[in-house]
């Protein structure tokens, strides 16, 4: 799975905890869910039960702490992939 | 000085009626919200029936949004947001336009639990080691304040957001305690009511207390019959009901609708002694509520012009009706009329006070009496304090002027409110 592939299939899981859709449309790598999206903090573990979820992966505490962007997200991702 | 405080607003959802104008006719008419409950039959209740409200998805989302609907499980939070937001805007008022909150608007609503499906559902996960997999909704639908801390964000509120309980007199006291808020100058407007959530959860330790009635589960509609000879226990229901209060040069300055005024009120507890205990009231507790609410809204016995009572359909009713009768010094066809909501609804436990406050208003304001339905068979002890005829069966449209709503609950404790029939003076 190429990091395109990861976005096409992250995309939908985060557009269910932002406000304002339209900051959607500017998604990359570098968006910052807090920042740039504007999500409640507290939904950020509801993110990473649907992306374990989506990607049939498990992501433990530490990795969870490092899933505030995109591009962090795609790295937490593909390792757990890769480790599967 | 003191202010004068005004209801403005009305929202509920109730078991026969899931907003004002269904509820309005629904009580006019007679129509019962009880239904055969299959869950209940399954689960091996004694009693087969309840009163619970029906909320199609459309309706659920028009006030819940679809990310607060995921993994959302809490009926009680559900009913209180709809019926409170309804009332808000009943009022004519609305939700937060900027970044300031409503500093002088709050909520005091109440609840016995909150969330107790959700609660279920985390129980399981909790027990089964997947606590990372509760998400991050668990603590707001299962804190006994949920549903003022939902309610207190859609409306943008900064006053008070707090949530009551004290069994089934939590939605008449969280108009008292609103009340008393205004009263003293502290706030300008407070939502003001309380929620139950539904079903087996939550019912099932009154169905093993055997309070409820399993002599009707052929009969739904007939099952809930407050003053009869043959009632035997309470239909377990649930719902929520939501009052807008106000100061009086609040409503007036906004130029909006008033629907009746708090003239006062009383809550107490009888301690638990002399005929007392945590299920059986204190008579001498509930006839000095009666008392030091009439007193605190400065009227007598006789210029109540009608009663909406507690009147579960137990035993009890009788001993409540002696109590109202000693308390205003009123008996035979000198007392006041009387009605029980519960005949059409069923109990609603810690929604009941504030479903039935909101039944109190609307027979103020559209001047009339709703009727008892399933006591054709009124108890004679009933009848030997005061005359049929103070109980009425069929709608009476009456210009009212005084009415007088008390809720008792368990822990011995009780709450009377005085509602007056506002008129521009």
């Amino acid at each position: 799975m190429n990091r395109e592939e990861i976005i096409a299939r992250l995309k939908p899981i985060i557009k269910v905890y932002v406000d304002d859709k339209s900051s959607l449309d500017h998604l990359d790598e570098s968006t910052d869910f807090i920042k740039d999206l504007k999500i409640n903090s507290a939904n950020l573990v509801d993110i990473v039960l649907d992306v374990e979820e989506e990607f049939a992966i498990e992501i433990d505490n530490t990795a969870m702490e490092k899933m505030l962007s995109v591009g962090a997200s795609i790295a937490v991702i593909e390792q757990k992939l890769a480790d599967k | 000085m003191d202010n004068r405080v005004v209801i403005t607003g009305l929202g509920v959802v109730a078991p026969n009626g899931i907003d004002l104008k269904t509820f309005t006719h629904a009580i006019q008419h007679g129509v019962s919200g009880i239904k055969y409950d299959q869950q209940l039959t399954q689960l091996g209740f004694s009693c087969q029936i309840s009163g619970t409200p029906e909320l199609s998805d459309e309706l659920i989302s028009r006030y819940l949004t679809p990310l607060e609907l995921k993994n959302f499980n809490s009926t009680g939070i559900l009913y209180g947001v709809i019926a409170g937001m309804d009332a808000w805007h009943d009022a004519g008022l609305s939700g937060p336009t900027g970044n300031e909150p409503d500093w002088d608007s709050g909520t005091i609503f109440g609840t016995g639990t909150s969330g107790i499906d959700k609660f279920r559902e985390s129980i399981y996960k909790i027990d089964e080691q997947q606590i990372r997999k509760l998400g991050s909704t668990v603590v707001a639908q299962t804190m006994a304040s949920g549903v003022s801390a939902y309610l207190g964000g859609k409306l943008g509120l900064g006053n008070q957001v707090t949530t009551n309980s004290s069994a089934c007199i939590t939605g008449t006291e969280s108009i008292l305690m609103a009340y008393e808020r205004i009263k003293s100058g502290q706030a300008t407007r407070m939502l003001a009511g309380s929620t139950s959530d539904s079903g087996p959860y939550i019912w099932a330790g009154f169905d093993a207390l055997k309070v409820c009635t399993y002599k009707n589960n052929d009969a739904p509609e007939k099952a809930s019959r407050p003053m009869s000879k043959s009632a035997s226990g309470f239909v377990p229901s649930s719902g929520a009901g939501a009052l807008v209060l106000e100061s009086l040069d609040s409503a007036r300055s906004r130029g909006v609708r008033i629907y009746a005024e708090v003239l006062g009120g009383n809550i107490n507890s009888g301690g638990q002694l002399g005929t007392g205990s945590m299920t059986a009231p204190n008579n001498t507790a509930v006839q000095r509520c009666i008392k030091a609410a009439l007193l605190n809204a400065g009227i007598e016995g006789k210029d109540i012009d009608a009663i909406n009572g507690h009147l579960t359909a137990t035993a009890k009713d009788a001993v409540e009706i002696q109590n109202w009768s000693a308390a205003l010094g009123l008996e035979g066809t000198d007392f006041p009329f009387i009605n029980s909501l519960k005949s059409t609804i069923g109990h609603c436990l810690t929604a009941a006070g504030s479903i039935e406050c909101v039944a109190s208003v609307l027979q103020l304001d559209h001047g009339f009496i709703f009727p008892n339905i399933n006591c054709e068979d009124l108890n004679p002890e009933i009848t030997g304090i005061i005359d049929r005829k103070r109980i009425p069966l069929k709608f009476l449209q009456k210009d009212l002027k005084v009415v007088a709503k008390a809720s008792f609950g368990f822990g011995d404790v009780n709450a009377c409110i005085i509602f007056k029939k506002y008129r521009n003076e």
